[in-house]
C-alpha cells in the first residue's frame, strides 16, 4: 500500500504541476524523491520527477503555499479517520431495541445464519455481510426481529451495528481522498470530510443495521477508484492501472449487489469511461490496436468482473439458504423444490391430475401467484359482483382447488384422471363457488373478461365450464402433476385463464389480478401448474422436479424482485416523502419513539450542512456558467483562474454528474419514496461543496488586495469550521438519541431547534 | 407617390401549391361525414359545450388553448352547446354544424404538410426531398383520421412544426433584419401556442431551446462579432423564445377564466373563495353571508383537502358499532363523517362553552384566532367530542363523536380551540371562506382531521374523520373552511331545524385576484389524479413503434362502415428504417471522425447533424416520456414523434444520394427505390382509406383482409 500511496501521491503532484503549466517548483519534487526512495519501485518514480524538473519557470509564490498543502496530509488523514470513527462508534448500542428497518435487515441477517430462504425486493450482499457480521461477533440468529421497538436483551446486536458503523465511518475519509484528487487542494478535501463527518443524518444512518452505510460504502469506494484510476491514465497498463480499474470493478459488484440503486454509479462509471474512450479514440497517436486493448481491458474490469462477482454473490445466497422459509411461494414451483421442508421437496404425490382432487394451480409466468378466491365480492362498478378471483404469492387456504367433471358425479373406486380436451369444472374448496367467467370487462385488462367465483356448493351454470389443454398435448394425454404446462380454455366463450400480473386496488386486497383472455396465443401468463395435488384414493409417488439451473434461478429471482419493487406502491394514508422534500432538509424519518418517554431517534440531516450544500450548489452553477462564457467568449484568464475553473468544470462537473444521477431517477419512480434514499446523492452534494466553497475562498483575491485574501481564506475556513461544529452541538441529540419533552415544549434537549414545522422530533 | 407602374412580382413554388391543394383536399373533402360522434369527440365535445355556455371546467388532461380552439370552430359555426355528449356513435341532429365543429383541426392538420415541405428546405434539404416528406405526410393515413375530427394532436403537431420552421428561417436567414426578428417571435408564439394545446408541447418546446440555446453559444465564441451585439442578441432569443411563451401561456389561462364566469360541475374540486367568484352555484349560496363567524354562527364546514373528494364535517343519528370488524371496540357515540353531499346535517352551530344560548348576539361577538369553541351538531344537537378511543379505521389515531352520555365514566371533552392557519395577525377574526382553520383538541391538543378513509357499511360508506396528534407539517386535510353561513336566530330545537333546512341568503361580492385563481387551477391541473385505468383500445409506447394496434373510431350503427385509426404500414416501416439508418450512419461517421476520417465536407456534416438534431431529437423527446409515464397511452400519443421521422426520411435517402453513392449507376437504382416505395406508399394509402374516411363501406372478407397484423382490432358483422 505504501508503494501504492507514493505513487499515487507523486502522480497528484505531477499532475497538480502539469495543471499549473508546469510552473513546478525543485522543493515539491525534492519530496517526491525522499517518499520514493522509502518504495522499491522508485526508479520509474524518479525518471519521471526529472521529466518534470526541466521546464520549471515557476512563480515561487504559489509554491509555498502548495508546500504548506502537502505535509500535513496524512496527519489530516488521521484525524479525518479518527474524528469520523468517534462519531459513527459513539453510543453505538443504544438503544438497546429494534429501531425502523432493523425488523426487517437483521431478521434477514438471522435468516442467513438459520439458512432459511426468504424473499426480499434488494439484492443479497448487504444483508450477507449483515449476517456474516454478526456471526463473527457471536450472534445465534435466534432473535426474531419482529418489530421496531423489540428489547434485544442478552442477544448480540453490537457487532452488526458496529459493522455498519465501521462501513459508514469510511465516508469521510473516502470523500476527503476524492476530493483531493479531483481538486488537489487539502482545503477542499477538509471541507467536504468536515461536513460529513459532522453531519447528523450521516451518523445516525450508519449507526444502525441498515442497508445504507454498506451501500454508501461501495458507491463512495468506487467512486475513489474511478478517480484514482482516471490520475492513472498517463500511465496505461501499469500494475496501478489495473489495480485501481479492477476495483471500481469489485467495488460496482458490491454497489450492485447491496441494492439496486448501485446502478446509478455505475452509470457514473459507464459515461466516465464512454468519455475516457472517446479521448483515447481522438488521440491519434494511439492506434486502433491500442485502443481496442484499452476497450477490452474496460470491458473485462468494469463489466465481466463485476458481472462474475454480482452473479457469484448469488451463487452464495442460494448455496446459504437452503431451508424452506417464508419467502417460498414468490417464486416456482421447480425453484421450491430446491428448499429443503418445502413440501415440493422430495414431494411424493398423486402422479396425474385426477377428479375430485384438491389441488393448488400456480401460474407460470415468473412470480405469478396461485389461483385464489376468497369470500369477497367484486366491488360495484368493477362487472358483475360476484366472488373475486385472483393470484396470491403466498400459501394460503384459500388456493385450494376441487376438480370435478362437468356434471356432478358420484365416484366410487379409483378416480377417474382428467385428459387433455376435458371439460372440467374448478371448485374453490373454502367457498364452493366455481370458478367462472363471463363477457364483463375484466377489472383492470379491459380487453379481457372477469373471472369470478359463481354458484353454491359446486353448482353454477354453463359459464362454469373449462377446457384442460396440456401444451404440446394430444387429445387423450394425461395431466401430469408440477411438470405439464396446463391451459384453461374457457367453453362458452373461448377465452384462456389468464394471470396479468398487474395489482389490483385496495378492493381486491393487493393481489393480482386474474382474468380470461381472449388472446389465444400461448404466454406463460396464460399457462399454469398444478402444484400440491392431494387424493386419498391414490397412490402417492415421489416425484422428481426438473431442478432448475442456477440461471433459470438467477433470471427468475430478478424478476421476482423487480416486481417487488415496483409492488411497493404508495398507500393511500401514508405520509409519502417527495423527491423535492429531500434536498431542502424539509422532513426526516422517526428511528425511534414517539413520545416524551421513549428514547427517540430522528433521522434528520445537520440542517446548517445540508442548506450549506444547497446554497454551494447554486453557487456552483454561478461559477461555471461565468467561467464557461468567459473562456467562450475568449476572454484572457490568469494561470491560477484556469486552474479553478478547470477543476471546477472537470472535478466539480464529475461530482455534479453523481449527484444529479443519484437524485434525479427518484422523480420518475413510482414506488414509495423515503427520505433516506437521498443519503448517497447528499455525499455527492456535500464533495461538490468541499470543491466549491474552497475554489470561493481563494477567488477573494478577485475582490480584495493580498494580504486580506489569504486572511479571507483562514478565517473562512474558521468560521465554517465553528458553525458546522456548533450545529453538530446543536443537533447531536438527533443523532444520539434524546428523552424528554419533545421540541416544542420547553426544557426538551431540542427547544427551539425545531426550525421547520415538517420536523417531527 | 407610388413609382408607377405598379408592378408586382411574385415568385410562387408551383409544388408547395400543389401539396397544399392535396392536403386541403384530403384533409377537408366530406369533413361531414359521418355525422356522429367520434371517439374521443365525446370527451372534447363536453368542453366545447361548457364553453358555449361559459360554464366553469377543469380538464386535467391539457391546458385550455386546445379546448378553446375547438371551441372558436363551434362558436363560428353557430354551435348553442346543446347537445349532450354521452356516448360514441350517437347522430348528431341537424342544428349541429358538424363541418364547422372540424374545421379547424383539420385545418391545421392540412397544413401540416405544406409546413413539412417548408422544414426540410430550411434544413437545407433540395425540393425533391421537400416533396417527398410532404407526400409522406400527406399519405399518412392516420393524421389524416387524426385531423378530420374534433381532435387536437393535429393542432400540436401544426403548432411544432411552425415554431421549428420559423427558428430555422430565423437562424437561416442572412442578416440581422427586422423581418428576421419576426420569424423569432413568431416560433416563440407558436411555442407558447403547442404548450398551450398539450402538456405534450413542452418536449418539442425543450427540443428547440436546446438548438437556440447551442446556437446562441456559438455566437457568444464567435470573436469578431463585438460584446453588445451578443448580448442584445442573448437578450432577443431570451424574450422572444422563453418570456413570450410563457406569458402567452399564462394568456391562455387569462382568456379561459375570462370566458368560464358560470359555476359548473367542477366548482367543488376548487376552494371555496375561487368558487364564490364563479356565477351562480356557490356564490349564490353564498351571496351575502355574514363575513365573520361568531358564537352562535350556524354553519357547514368543508374539508380543504380535495383527495379523495371535496366533503363537509357531518353526523348523523347513528351510532359507532359496539364492535368492529376486527374485533376492536369503540365509544358506541354518535358518528361524524365527512359527506361528499351538501344537506341539512352538515350544518354546525359555533358554541360559547361558556353559556347556553345559540343566537347570535347584537351586536355578534366575532371569533378569533385562538378562542375556544363547542361545536354543536345542528339536526341532533350533539356536541362535537373527541377521547382517547382509538378511531375506526385508522387505529393509531383518536375517535371523534357526537358526544352520548351513556354513565360510563366516560366525559365529554368537546372544546375546541380555533387555530387560523392562515392568518394575517394573531387576533385575526375566523371569516367565512377565506379563513382556513385547524380545530384543536383542547383536552388532547389532537387535530380534526379528514383520513380519507371510507368507512363501512355501518358508517354508509362515508368518509371517516379523525383526532390526531400533530406531528406533521401542513397538510391539506388538517384544515377547514366554514361555506355556508348565517347567524343563528332560534333558540328552540324545532325551529332551529326548520332555519336549517331554509335557503341562505343576502348579498356580497367577493373577489380573488387573476393571479390567485391561475395558480389554483393550475395547480389542481397538475395534481388532480384521475382513477388511471386501462381503455379497451389503451397500448404501450413499445407497441406503436410496430403499430401492433389500432384504434376503432366509430362503427356505422348498422353497416360494415367504419372509420379506424390506422397509419399507412407502408410509410410506418420507412419512417422506422430511416430512424435506424440515421442512427448507424451518425455513429460510424462520428466513430471515423474521431479518428480523423473526414467523410463529410464540413457544410454537409452541420446539414447531416442538425438533421438529426431536429429530426431524431424529436422523435425521441416525443417518445422516451412516454415510457416514463404511469397513463393510459393511446396510439395517438406517437403521432407526433410520427412526423419527425416523416421529415427524416428523404433528407436521409438525398443524403445518401449525394454523399454515399459514388456511381451514377447506384444513384439511378436509389432513385428508382425512392419512387417505387413512394409509389406503395401510396398503394397502401388507398388500401386503407376506406378505414379512414369511414366509405365505401367493405365487405366482411374485404375486412379481413384489411387486418394485416394479428393484433388489430377491425370489426365486422357477418350477415
Amino acid at each position: 500500500m505504501a508503494n501504492a500511496e507514493c505513487v499515487s501521491k507523486w502522480n497528484s503532484q505531477r499532475d497538480a504541476s502539469s495543471l499549473r503549466s508546469r510552473k513546478t517548483v525543485p522543493t515539491s519534487q525534492k519530496t517526491s524523491h525522499s517518499k520514493c526512495t522509502a518504495v522499491p519501485e522508485n526508479r520509474d518514480c524518479q525518471k519521471r520527477a526529472e521529466d518534470d524538473a526541466q521546464p520549471s519557470n515557476g512563480s515561487s509564490a504559489q509554491l509555498s503555499v502548495e508546500l504548506n498543502d502537502k505535509t500535513p496530509s496524512k496527519v489530516q488523514l488521521m484525524l479525518v479517520a479518527g474524528l469520523s470513527l468517534c462519531t459513527r462508534l459513539y453510543r453505538i448500542t443504544q438503544p438497546p431495541h429494534v429501531c425502523w428497518d432493523e425488523t426487517h435487515f437483521g431478521k434477514m441477517g438471522s435468516y442467513y445464519i438459520n439458512r432459511t430462504f426468504f424473499f426480499d425486493v434488494h439484492p443479497p450482499l448487504g444483508k450477507m455481510l449483515i449476517g456474516l457480521a454478526g456471526y463473527m461477533t457471536g450472534y445465534d440468529g435466534s432473535f426474531p426481529f419482529s418489530k421496531p421497538g423489540d428489547k434485544y436483551e442478552q442477544h448480540n446486536y453490537w457487532g452488526m451495528r458496529g459493522f455498519c458503523a465501521l462501513l459508514g465511518s469510511f465516508l469521510p475519509v473516502f470523500a476527503y481522498l476524492i476530493v483531493l484528487e479531483l481538486s488537489q487542494s487539502h482545503g477542499a478535501a477538509l471541507i467536504a470530510a468536515t461536513l460529513l463527518i459532522f453531519d447528523t443524518g450521516c451518523i445516525t444512518i450508519s449507526q444502525y443495521i441498515l442497508l445504507d452505510p454498506i451501500l454508501m460504502f461501495f458507491i463512495m469506494a468506487a467512486v475513489l477508484s474511478m478517480v484514482k484510476f482516471n490520475q492513472q491514465r498517463h500511465r496505461p497498463f501499469s500494475a496501478f492501472w489495473w489495480l485501481w480499474l479492477l476495483l471500481i470493478g469489485v467495488n460496482l459488484a458490491g454497489a450492485l449487489g447491496v441494492k439496486f440503486v448501485g446502478l446509478f454509479v455505475i452509470l457514473l462509471v459507464g459515461l466516465n469511461t464512454i468519455w475516457d474512450l472517446w479521448r483515447l479514440l481522438g488521440d491519434l497517436s494511439l492506434s486502433l490496436v491500442d485502443v481496442a486493448k484499452h476497450f477490452a481491458a474496460r470491458v473485462i474490469g468494469l463489466i465481466l468482473l463485476p458481472l462474475f462477482l454480482y452473479v457469484a454473490i448469488f451463487a452464495v445466497h442460494f448455496v446459504v439458504l437452503n431451508k424452506s422459509g417464508p419467502g417460498d411461494g414468490f417464486f416456482s414451483s421447480a425453484f421450491q423444490s430446491r428448499l429443503m421442508g418445502n413440501n415440493l421437496h422430495n414431494a411424493s404425490m398423486p402422479e396425474y391430475l385426477a377428479y375430485g382432487s384438491t389441488i393448488t394451480v400456480k401460474n407460470l409466468r415468473i412470480a405469478g401467484g396461485y389461483l385464489h378466491s376468497h369470500w369477497h365480492l367484486y366491488p360495484e362498478g368493477v362487472g358483475a359482483r360476484q366472488q373475486q378471483v385472483t393470484a396470491y404469492l403466498h400459501k394460503d387456504y384459500n388456493n385450494l382447488w376441487l376438480v370435478h367433471k362437468q356434471h356432478n358425479d358420484s365416484q366410487s373406486g379409483t378416480p377417474d384422471l382428467v385428459r387433455h380436451g376435458d371439460i372440467i369444472r374448478l371448485e374453490h374448496k373454502e367457498t364452493t363457488r366455481n370458478l367462472h367467467s363471463h363477457l364483463h370487462e375484466a377489472p383492470l385488462t379491459k380487453k379481457h373478461f372477469q373471472v369470478t367465483g359463481y354458484g353454491i356448493n359446486g353448482t353454477g351454470d354453463k359459464n362454469d365450464l373449462w377446457q384442460v389443454e396440456v401444451c404440446g398435448g394430444r387429445k387423450g394425454d394425461l395431466v401430469k402433476v408440477l411438470r405439464s404446462k396446463v391451459r384453461f380454455l374457457h367453453q362458452a366463450t373461448g377465452c384462456v385463464l389468464y394471470s396479468s400480473g398487474k395489482t389490483l386496488p385496495k378492493w381486491g386486497w393487493e393481489q393480482v389480478e386474474v382474468t380470461c383472455s381472449p388472446y389465444l396465443k400461448e404466454t406463460p401468463s396464460s399457462q399454469w401448474n398444478i402444484e400440491d395435488h392431494i387424493n386419498p384414493k391414490l397412490p402417492n409417488i415421489s416425484l422428481s422436479v426438473l431442478k432448475p439451473n442456477f440461471l433459470e434461478i438467477l433470471l427468475e429471482s430478478h424478476i421476482v424482485m423487480l416486481r417487488g419493487n415496483s409492488g411497493l406502491k404508495p398507500k393511500d394514508n401514508e405520509m409519502n416523502s417527495k423527491p423535492w422534500h429531500w434536498p431542502l432538509n424539509y422532513q426526516g424519518l422517526r428511528f425511534s419513539g414517539v413520545n416524551e418517554t421513549e428514547y427517540r431517534v430522528y433521522l434528520l440531516g445537520n440542517p446548517v450542512i445540508w442548506w450549506l450544500n444547497l446554497t454551494t450548489l447554486g453557487s456552483f452553477v454561478i461559477m461555471v456558467a461565468v467561467a464557461s462564457i468567459s473562456d467562450q467568449r475568449g476572454f484572457t484568464l490568469g494561470p491560477k483562474r484556469k486552474k479553478h475553473s478547470r477543476v471546477l468544470m472537470r472535478g466539480g462537473g464529475l461530482l455534479l454528474l453523481g449527484w444529479l444521477l443519484h437524485y434525479v431517477p427518484f422523480y420518475t419512480m413510482g414506488r414509495i419514496l423515503y427520505y433516506h434514499h437521498y443519503f448517497p446523492a447528499m455525499l455527492f452534494n456535500t464533495m461538490l461543496t468541499g470543491v466549491t466553497l474552497d475554489i470561493l475562498f481563494k477567488s477573494a483575491d478577485l475582490l480584495l488586495h493580498p494580504p486580506y485574501p489569504a486572511w479571507l481564506q483562514r478565517t473562512g475556513h474558521m468560521v465554517l469550521l465553528a458553525t458546522v461544529v456548533f450545529s453538530f452541538y446543536l443537533f447531536h441529540p438527533l443523532s444520539y438519541g434524546m428523552t424528554g419533552p419533545l421540541a416544542h415544549e420547553a426544557g426538551s434537549p431540542m427547544a427551539g431547534l425545531k426550525w421547520m414545522d415538517s420536523w417531527e422530533f | 407617390m407610388l413609382p408607377l407602374p405598379l408592378v408586382v412580382t411574385a415568385r410562387v413554388d408551383l409544388i408547395l401549391v400543389l401539396v397544399s391543394l392535396l392536403a386541403l383536399w384530403t384533409r377537408l373533402s366530406h369533413l361531414g361525414y359521418p355525422s356522429a360522434v367520434v371517439f374521443d369527440e365525446v370527451y372534447y365535445g363536453q368542453f366545447v359545450s361548457l364553453y358555449m355556455k361559459r360554464v366553469f371546467f377543469i380538464d386535467d388532461s391539457g391546458p385550455p388553448l386546445g379546448h378553446m380552439i375547438l371551441a372558436l370552430g363551434a362558436y363560428l359555426g353557430g354551435f348553442d352547446g346543446n347537445f349532450l355528449w354521452n356516448r360514441i356513435g350517437a347522430e348528431y341532429p341537424s342544428t349541429v354544424n358538424v363541418w364547422c365543429l372540424r374545421l379547424l383541426p383539420a385545418l391545421c392538420g392540412a397544413l401540416c404538410v405544406p409546413l413539412v415541405y417548408l422544414l426540410t428546405l430550411e434544413l437545407r434539404f433540395s425540393h425533391l426531398s421537400a416533396l417527398g416528406a410532404a407526400l409522406l405526410l400527406l399519405l399518412e393515413n392516420s393524421l389524416i383520421v387524426q385531423s378530420r375530427f374534433m381532435l387536437l394532436e393535429s393542432v400540436l403537431i401544426f403548432f411544432v412544426l411552425l415554431a421549428f420552421f420559423s427558428y430555422l428561417r430565423f437562424h437561416n436567414a442572412p442578416t440581422s433584419s427586422w423581418s428576421r426578428c419576426s420569424w423569432l417571435l413568431l416560433s416563440g408564439v407558436s411555442c407558447g401556442a403547442a404548450v398551450g394545446v398539450k402538456y405534450m408541447g413542452v418536449f418539442s418546446y425543450l427540443l428547440l431551446l436546446g438548438v437556440a440555446s447551442a446556437h446562441t453559444w456559438k455566437l457568444i465564441g464567435d470573436r469578431t462579432v463585438s460584446h453588445m451585439h451578443v448580448l442584445v442578441q442573448c437578450a432577443c432569443r431570451l424574450a422572444c423564445l422563453v418570456v413570450v411563451p410563457i406569458l402567452l401561456y399564462v394568456f391562455w389561462f387569462y382568456v379561459h377564466l375570462s370566458i368560464l364566469n358560470r359555476s359548473g360541475p367542477h366548482d367543488q374540486l376548487m376552494s371555496s373563495a375561487f368558487q364564490a367568484s364563479l356565477q351562480g352555484g356557490l356564490s349564490r349560496i353564498t351571496q351575502g353571508q355574514p363575513l365573520e363567524v361568531a358564537y352562535g354562527s350556524q354553519v357547514t364546514l368543508r374539508n380543504s383537502a380535495s383527495q379523495p373528494i371535496p366533503c363537509w364535517l357531518h353526523s348523523h343519528k347513528a351510532n359507532y358499532p359496539i364492535r368492529y370488524e376486527s374485533g376492536r371496540g369503540s365509544s358506541h357515540q354518535q358518528q361524524i363523517t365527512c359527506y361528499p353531499f351538501k344537506d341539512v346535517n352538515n350544518w354546525w352551530i359555533v358554541k360559547d362553552p361558556g353559556r347556553q344560548q345559540l343566537v347570535v348576539d347584537t351586536p355578534p361577538r366575532p371569533i378569533r384566532h385562538g378562542d375556544v369553541i363547542q361545536l354543536l351538531h345542528g339536526m341532533t344537537s350533539r356536541f362535537l367530542n373527541s377521547h382517547d378511543v382509538a378511531a375506526p379505521m385508522s387505529p393509531h389515531a383518536q375517535e371523534v363523536s357526537g358526544y352520548i352520555d351513556f354513565n360510563v365514566s366516560m366525559p365529554a371533552q368537546n372544546l375546541w380551540r380555533v387555530d387560523i392557519s392562515n392568518r394575517g395577525a394573531e387576533s385575526e377574526v375566523w371569516k367565512t371562506i377565506l379563513s382556513e382553520v385547524r380545530l384543536v383538541h383542547v383536552n388532547t391538543s389532537a387535530v380534526l382531521k379528514l383520513s380519507g378513509v371510507p368507512l363501512s357499511d355501518w358508517g354508509f360508506r362515508q368518509l371517516e374523520v379523525v383526532a390526531e396528534k400533530l406531528f406533521k407539517g401542513h397538510s391539506s386535510s388538517l384544515g377547514w373552511t366554514v361555506e355556508e353561513h348565517r347567524y343563528g336566530t332560534s333558540q328552540e330545537q324545532k325551529e332551529r331545524e326548520a332555519e336549517l333546512h331554509s335557503p341562505t341568503h343576502i348579498d356580497v361580492d367577493r373577489k380573488i385576484s387573476f393571479w390567485a385563481k391561475f395558480v389554483e387551477l393550475q395547480w389542481k391541473m397538475l395534481t388532480l389524479k384521475q382513477e388511471e385505468s386501462e381503455h379497451k383500445y389503451s397500448s404501450g409506447p413499445l407497441e406503436w413503434i410496430t403499430m401492433e394496434t389500432n384504434i376503432a373510431y366509430w362503427l356505422h350503427a348498422s353497416t360494415n362502415a367504419q372509420i379506424h385509426l390506422i397509419g399507412n404500414p407502408v410509410s410506418w416501416g420507412v419512417a422506422n428504417l430511416s430512424l435506424l439508418a440515421y442512427q448507424l450512419l451518425a455513429t460510424v461517421y462520428l466513430l471515423r471522425r474521431r479518428r480523423g476520417f473526414k467523410d463529410l465536407p464540413d457544410g454537409a456534416w452541420d446539414q447531416f447533424l442538425s438533421l438529426g438534431c431536429v429530426c431524431v431529437g424529436g422523435w425521441l423527446v416525443n417518445f422516451v416520456p412516454f415510457l416514463l409515464m404511469d397513463k393510459t397511452l393511446f396510439l395517438y400519443h406517437y403521432l407526433p414523434a410520427l412526423c419527425y421521422l416523416h421529415l427524416l426520411s428523404p433528407a436521409l435517402v438525398e443524403h445518401a444520394h449525394t454523399h454515399l453513392l459514388s456511381s451514377v449507376t447506384y444513384q439511378r437504382a436509389m432513385c428508382m427505390c425512392a419512387s417505387a416505395i413512394l409509389l406503395s406508399v401510396f398503394l397502401s394509402y388507398q388500401t386503407f382509406s376506406p378505414l379512414t374516411y369511414g366509405r365505401p363501406e367493405l365487405s366482411a372478407n374485404q375486412l379481413q383482409g384489411l387486418k394485416w397484423k394479428e393484433t388489430w382490432d377491425i370489426l365486422y358483422r357477418r350477415r
